[in-house]
């Protein structure tokens, strides 16, 4: 048998480990940001794109895109790569994903600092954006599955199912959540309304963890855990187990995301249910991982990137039984809509996501440049301040979040509602700054590392090409085994075919049957279209990111009731393009914010919130008072929302403006009524007719 | 609730297919072999000629 000389390619490591550093403190200066404007409202600067409500996208995209995603591929080129025992299938191909990939980030920052957001949560990126994803996602498939097929070691190991699951399930999760009808180069709805648009944006949302944040990380530490500690995985039986049951269950996990709302019970019952069950299958994921480390844990006193693993591995432990727990509804009625997911959430990111990439890097790069990490004891350093950081960053949000459960739920001996709602905020700024405190040690840390990987690269020598020997897999001899031969080289693609299956039987039996029977999704008669300056309004707030802050589903519990109103129905959202029941409550819920207040009450208030509420953190609007709205647009806007089945008259999308004028001529009355002067097409006044449109129609009219 | 048809026979031949794959990667002998794939990945691949010193 000839060994065959080949080189594997380090520099797209490279540059892909650089853009994962480079990201990654982006990523947290934003949050950071963020976190701050909780607050100190004034530090969004009074400028539009800084605004926590378009901050909170750029945070969460360039967290979870740009630095995880960079993390990923570094990983996946790295390890792919020499499990396989050949280089990449094409130089080109990763050229063209890496510059494909840094290219959609550039975008998708300008962008949705702009306001060009589908408002929908880690799917904010409009659709020639998001058509670039899919293309540069089909390059990293075929650079991928090319090195698969040409592998020379004709095991799979189990990373690389990891990745296959990985490629897979996102390229289904992306196209189907991005079903958007454009109406302009920048602008687009959902194609789905409602209830389902809430269940196809958290089977993505959800998948978006699984098959992002977790199948891939797994596949990394699959391969660098061990490495690193020069030790065999614990159990590999385990972690054939593991894969498989982990990537049929967790595509049923969404609608834990959607607990008493108006999704129809039976699928949130699924949710629940395939939550609990997912505690297994990640279970063996973190016991493989730590039982690796048999035998080696003096190492893991030693060495930075061992202890990165260790964390990381424990925080994937915690974040995975602390969400079935949370998936329970009974927990879920106190969670939802706190801190505390917030919480949840950077445990799996500061802890999984973020120790997993920061170890792996301080792995790679001293192999890479053939030299030993510039300073042992910094990458220490670095350890425990991001450790620290995550805790600090997350128990005041668990303090939080219980206390601001608790206090909206609590009543006084008369029956009524203790605590306004601005008081359960003020009680909680303390957490909110000590949680700022945790996030700037976590980014303080990858400071640090920033510095240590620049310094270990500069006293290092780079290998570009890394030289290696190994036998192409041998062909079998007789003519009938070479037909044979051919299926053993489409495993992969076999692979492939059945992960797509297995994990689309989830999404198909929970979404289509919200789609095909009617009586999941009730009708209400009296539920009618947005008029088309509501419309206007509403693409207003989903633009500056209201929904980041308010929710509008009012949950079937007493004092949401009392404090908000009825509570909502499916039928109320049918015409919602796309649907903004939010998942946080920084500010009230809005779902029936109809009528409650006078228009005069909003002006002021989106002029300066503490205008109208003392105390309040909400960031102020001015420019809504000034900028005129697009009328341009509504002609477009009326017949897609049409094309997509809302029933406005034949022909209305020519009159809509003359009907908007109408209504901004209304609302420009009653407000001067209250000495307000504005012109009638200011975008505020576009706003006030949606807000005070919400949650109306279901009320019954007095009988005159 | 007509849907119910088309659900089971979809997840039914979902259900089939995988377990044809799984039975399928058995007869290949993908799982034959749990000890060595977890020590392999701890070798590198260096060419024999190659006199690189190894870093631990």
């Amino acid at each position: 048998m000839q060994l065959e000389k080949f080189y594997y390619d380090n520099k797209i490591v490279k540059w892909f480990g650089y853009a994962t550093l480079f990201w990654g403190v982006i990523g947290m200066i934003a949050g950071l940001w963020a976190a701050i404007q909780i607050y100190a409202p004034s530090t969004s600067l009074n400028f539009a794109p800084t605004t926590f409500g378009r901050l909170r996208p750029v945070h969460t995209n360039a967290v979870i895109f740009a630095f995880v995603g960079n993390s990923i591929f570094t990983g996946v080129y790295y390890s792919l790569q020499r499990l396989c025992k050949s280089r990449m299938f094409s130089d080109k191909l990763s050229a063209l994903h890496f510059w494909g990939w840094q290219g959609i980030i550039v975008a998708a920052a300008l962008t949705l600092l702009l306001g060009y957001t589908t408002g929908k949560e880690y799917a904010e990126l409009e659709w020639p954006i998001d058509i670039a994803i899919t293309l540069v996602w089909v390059v990293f498939g075929i650079n991928m599955f090319g090195t698969i097929i040409k592998r020379r070691e004709k095991h799979l190991y189990v990373a690389i199912w990891f990745y296959i699951a990985t490629w897979v399930t996102v390229a289904m999760l992306h196209i189907v959540n991005s079903f958007e009808l454009p109406v302009s180069f920048m602008k687009s709805y959902s194609w789905y309304a409602g209830v389902q648009d809430a269940l196809v944006q958290w089977w993505y949302g959800h998948n978006a963890v699984a098959f992002f944040l977790t199948t891939p990380i797994l596949g990394l530490m699959y391969y660098f855990l061990p490495k690193a500690a020069n030790r065999p995985v614990y159990s590999y039986r385990l972690s054939i187990i593991h894969f498989w049951a982990l990537i049929f269950i967790y595509i049923w996990a969404g609608p834990h995301h959607l607990l008493y709302t108006a999704l129809p019970d039976w699928a949130q019952s699924l949710g629940v249910v395939f939550s609990i069950m997912l505690i297994a299958p990640s279970w063996g994921g973190m016991l493989n991982g730590l039982f690796t480390l048999r035998g080696a844990w003096d190492k893991v006193r030693e060495e930075p990137v061992l202890k990165f693993f260790v964390v990381a591995v424990t925080c994937y432990g915690m974040a995975t039984f602390e969400g079935p727990m949370m998936s329970l509804k009974s927990v879920n009625a106190i969670s939802h809509f706190s801190d505390w997911t917030i919480a949840h959430v950077h445990i799996g990111g500061l802890g999984w996501n973020g120790f997993m990439a920061f170890g792996m890097i301080y792995y790679l790069i001293p192999k890479m440049f053939g030299t030993q990490l510039y300073s042992k004891k910094l990458a220490n350093n670095h350890f425990w301040i991001g450790t620290i950081g995550i805790i600090v960053y997350a128990v005041p949000l668990y303090w939080a979040g219980f206390a601001q459960a608790q206090m909206w739920k609590t009543f006084t001996e008369e029956g009524q509602l203790k605590f306004q709602f601005l008081e359960t905020v003020t009680h909680i700024i303390p957490m909110y700054v000590t949680r700022s405190i945790g996030g700037a040690l976590y980014l303080s840390g990858a400071i640090l590392m920033a510095y240590n990987i620049y310094k270990t690269v500069k006293q290092g020598k780079f290998i570009p090409n890394e030289a290696a020997e190994a036998a192409p897999i041998a062909k079998e001899h007789s003519p009938k085994k070479e037909y044979w031969h051919r299926w053993i080289e489409r495993k992969p693609m076999t692979m492939l075919v059945m992960s797509l299956i297995v994990v689309a039987i989830g999404g198909a039996l929970e979404i289509i049957p919200t789609f095909l029977v009617k009586s999941n999704v009730p009708t209400i008669s009296s539920v009618k279209p947005y008029t088309p300056l509501e419309l206007q309004g509403r693409d207003i707030y989903i633009r500056e990111g209201c929904y980041t802050c308010h929710s509008q589903m009012i949950r079937p519990f007493r004092d949401e009731v009392a404090r908000y109103g009825e509570y909502s129905k499916a039928g109320e959202f049918v015409y919602d393009h796309p649907f903004q029941w939010g998942s946080k409550r920084t500010g009230p819920d809005l779902a029936r914010e109809g009528g409650k207040y006078p228009d005069s009450w909003h002006y002021n208030h989106m002029l300066d919130p503490r205008i109208m509420s003392p105390g309040s953190i909400m960031p102020a609007y001015p420019w809504l008072l000034d900028n005129k709205i697009d009328t341009a647009s509504t002609g477009a806007k009326i017949r897609a929302m049409q094309k997509m089945g809302v029933p406005y008259p034949e022909g209305f999308d020519q009159e809509a403006n003359r009907a908007l004028m109408l209504q901004a001529t209304d609302i420009k009355l009653s407000l001067k009524a209250d000495k307000i002067e504005t012109a009638s097409n200011a975008e505020i006044v576009a706003l006030i007719a949606y807000l005070q449109r919400l949650g109306k129609d279901i009320k019954a009219q007095p009988k005159k | 609730m007509s849907v119910i048809i088309i659900l089971i026979i979809a997840s039914v031949s979902i259900a089939a297919f995988f377990l044809a794959a799984f039975c399928w990667s058995v007869k290949d002998k993908q799982y034959d072999d749990e000890f060595s794939p977890p020590l392999r990945i701890l070798f590198d691949d260096k060419p024999a000629s190659d006199k690189e010193s190894d870093k631990q």
